[in-house]
């Protein structure tokens, strides 16, 4: 019984919260990419990668008082930060979830620590992982032009991808 | 002459209850139509198990397909042409895009995307790229004709305008589905004034605009919107419907997992069920074949299978009530208890479905919107977006409504036989 919804809980606890909708699109976006058991589905949008069905997951799950959603008002924006509640903690138990594997929670934390542009320009290229590098690359600066990504944010990226690969592998 | 440019000696039409008729004259368009993988659109219904409320809800992906072709035909050809803002080239690519927009979408797509955790728009790019007739016909336009074509349909086109056309939150696929959803169950919602919104359509910058003065026929799309989702395409019957599928094909899954014996053996599916499918599997496969299944089905042994299938097959559906889970999530522990204790399985049995729907939402900068806003072109030339303008669409925008229930078959618990007093706790449980 809503088993999905326990594991997005599982992921927004392993984070310990996440602030900012991109960045927590982005991350189940990478960890979904790199075979972790995430059933959004996700399709092209202004920011990447974006998944309809994880967004009302997550308003359902706040509704349900299983994540706690605060609104930080950031002048130009409003910024919106995820937590795990204690009732969400209870119910990923009644749910009986697997637990999150070590990796997981590794790559989790680690995705946590870089910046929503940095993770919109990984899962933008994941997104395109279909096709040669170089095309990648040109079709990232297609939909991507107006960010700008440097060569060094994009070597950094796929690096980036190569090390939360090789970690799954390790754990 | 190119292929591109071709033109047929004389204008082909269809005949259609919405748009009158859908004009074509470019040759691609008429080959395409004429490849097997559109024409395997016609035996995919639009509206998948909304039949089963709606009767007359029997059309096809087929009809909706040529329906936003002829909306985007009518938009380049009329509101756009000779407009500056508006790249002309692009023309060809987006009638196509328009008329292969849902290619990849399976028989009852969603329930089958669901179990077998499939994604139409993957079969999209799928088709388009693959070994096909509709491949082959694209190719002769240019080698890269069929990526673009992708491109479009999966919003990673350069052209934002010519994505627009296709995917946002007024473009020609809504303005074509609510019209014939609403036409073919016979709902009097879905209606609005759709040639009054294609004359006010202006391609700006990098997207399409709509002056102002066609705000309300914006706010009636929008309104249409709204009541076509909470009166038809949420509709709690068609839900329990959907549920029943879904857990035959579940069920179906289970059984050849573990080896069970089938009387009738799934071919068709063997391949979804072992995740070792084919494209071509993939496209032999339509609503036909499944109800087909489902018949023979009712007739097997394992007493699950037969009856979910006899249910769907026979709209012997799930009983439902309201049901807030973040409430009642200890109760919905007990209920599967009390189902384990009764004998009936809660996994194919108990079944919780939610709906949810925003009618309209508005661009939050610097976070992650959920889509493309409409924007007003004011006489000023300044570029307004709707809910500022708009009272009627502001009194909706952000706000999403949710719809909880949990599906049960009644019938189980009130019949007369074993386990009463078990059965008469599970029903006081479900009032």
């Amino acid at each position: 019984m809503l088993e999905e919804h326990a594991k997005i809980i599982q992921f927004i606890g392993a984070a310990d919260g996440i602030t900012g909708r991109k960045k927590l699109q982005k991350m189940v976006y990478i960890a979904k990419k790199l075979d972790y058991p995430y059933k959004e589905k996700y399709e092209f949008h202004v920011y990447g990668p974006y998944s309809h069905e994880l967004t009302l997951r997550v308003e359902e799950l706040c509704n349900m008082g299983f994540l706690q959603e605060d609104r930080q008002d950031k002048g130009s924006y409003v910024q919106y930060k995820y937590q795990m509640t204690d009732a969400g903690e209870h119910f990923t138990q009644m749910a009986q979830v697997e637990e999150a594997a070590p990796a997981l929670v590794e790559c989790i934390s680690q995705m946590k620590n870089k910046s929503s542009r940095f993770l919109e320009l990984v899962s933008t290229l994941l997104f395109f992982d279909h096709l040669p590098k170089e095309e990648q690359i040109e079709k990232l600066h297609a939909v991507k032009g107006k960010l700008n990504f440097t060569e060094e944010e994009i070597a950094d990226a796929y690096e980036f991808v190569m090390h939360l690969m090789n970690m799954r592998t390790i754990h | 002459m190119s292929y591109a440019t071709q033109k047929l000696a004389e204008e082909k039409v269809f005949k259609d209850p919405v748009h009158r008729y859908i004009h074509v004259r470019d040759q691609v368009i008429w080959d395409v139509i004429g490849a097997k993988e559109f024409q395997r659109l016609r035996r995919v219904k639009q509206l998948g198990t909304t039949y089963l409320v709606f009767h007359g809800a029997e059309h096809s992906r087929f009809s909706h397909s040529l329906g936003v072709y002829e909306i985007v035909r009518r938009i380049v050809d009329d509101s756009f042409n000779g407009r500056p803002e508006w790249d002309a080239s692009e023309r060809l690519l987006v009638l196509c895009a328009a008329l292969l927009h849902d290619l990849g979408h399976g028989p009852f797509s969603h329930a089958f995307e669901n179990v077998f955790n499939l994604d139409h728009e993957e079969f999209t790019r799928k088709i388009l790229l693959g070994e096909t007739e509709v491949n082959e016909i694209l190719k002769r336009v240019s080698k890269d004709f069929p990526q673009k074509v992708a491109d479009v349909i999966a919003k990673t086109y350069g052209n934002k305008q010519v994505v627009s056309l296709i995917s946002s939150q007024i473009d020609a696929d809504r303005m074509d589905y609510l019209q014939r959803d609403a036409y073919f169950t016979g709902v009097s919602y879905g209606h609005f004034d759709m040639e009054r919104i294609l004359r006010v359509m202006r391609p700006r910058e990098d997207q399409i605009v709509i002056k102002s003065s066609g705000m309300h026929a914006v706010e009636d799309y929008i309104m249409s919107r709204y009541q076509m989702y909470w009166q038809v395409y949420f509709h709690p019957v068609s839900r329990s419907a959907e549920v029943i599928l879904t857990k035959i094909l579940h069920r179906a899954k289970a059984l050849s997992k573990s080896g069970y014996d089938f009387a009738q053996q799934p071919t068709h599916f063997q391949g979804f069920f072992d995740g070792t499918f084919t494209l071509n599997e993939y496209l032999a496969l339509d609503e036909g074949v499944l109800m087909t299944y489902f018949q023979l089905w009712v007739n097997e042994k394992d007493p699950i299978l037969a009856d979910l299938s006899y249910r769907f097959v026979n709209r012997k559906l799930f009983q439902y009530i309201e049901f807030d889970l973040a409430k009642d999530y200890m109760k919905m522990k007990e209920l599967e208890l009390l189902f384990k204790k009764a004998g009936i399985d809660p996994e194919y049995y108990l079944v919780f479905d939610s709906s949810s729907d925003l009618p309209y939402d508005f661009y939050r900068p610097g976070e992650e919107g959920e889509r493309i806003p409409i924007h007003l072109l004011m006489p000023s030339g300044e570029i307004r977006e709707l809910s500022r303008e708009s009272e009627v669409v502001e009194a909706i925008s952000g706000k999403r409504r949710t719809d909880h229930k949990l599906y049960f078959p009644e019938d189980f618990l009130t019949e007369d036989g074993k386990k009463k007093a078990l059965k008469k706790q599970i029903l006081d449980l479900l009032k």
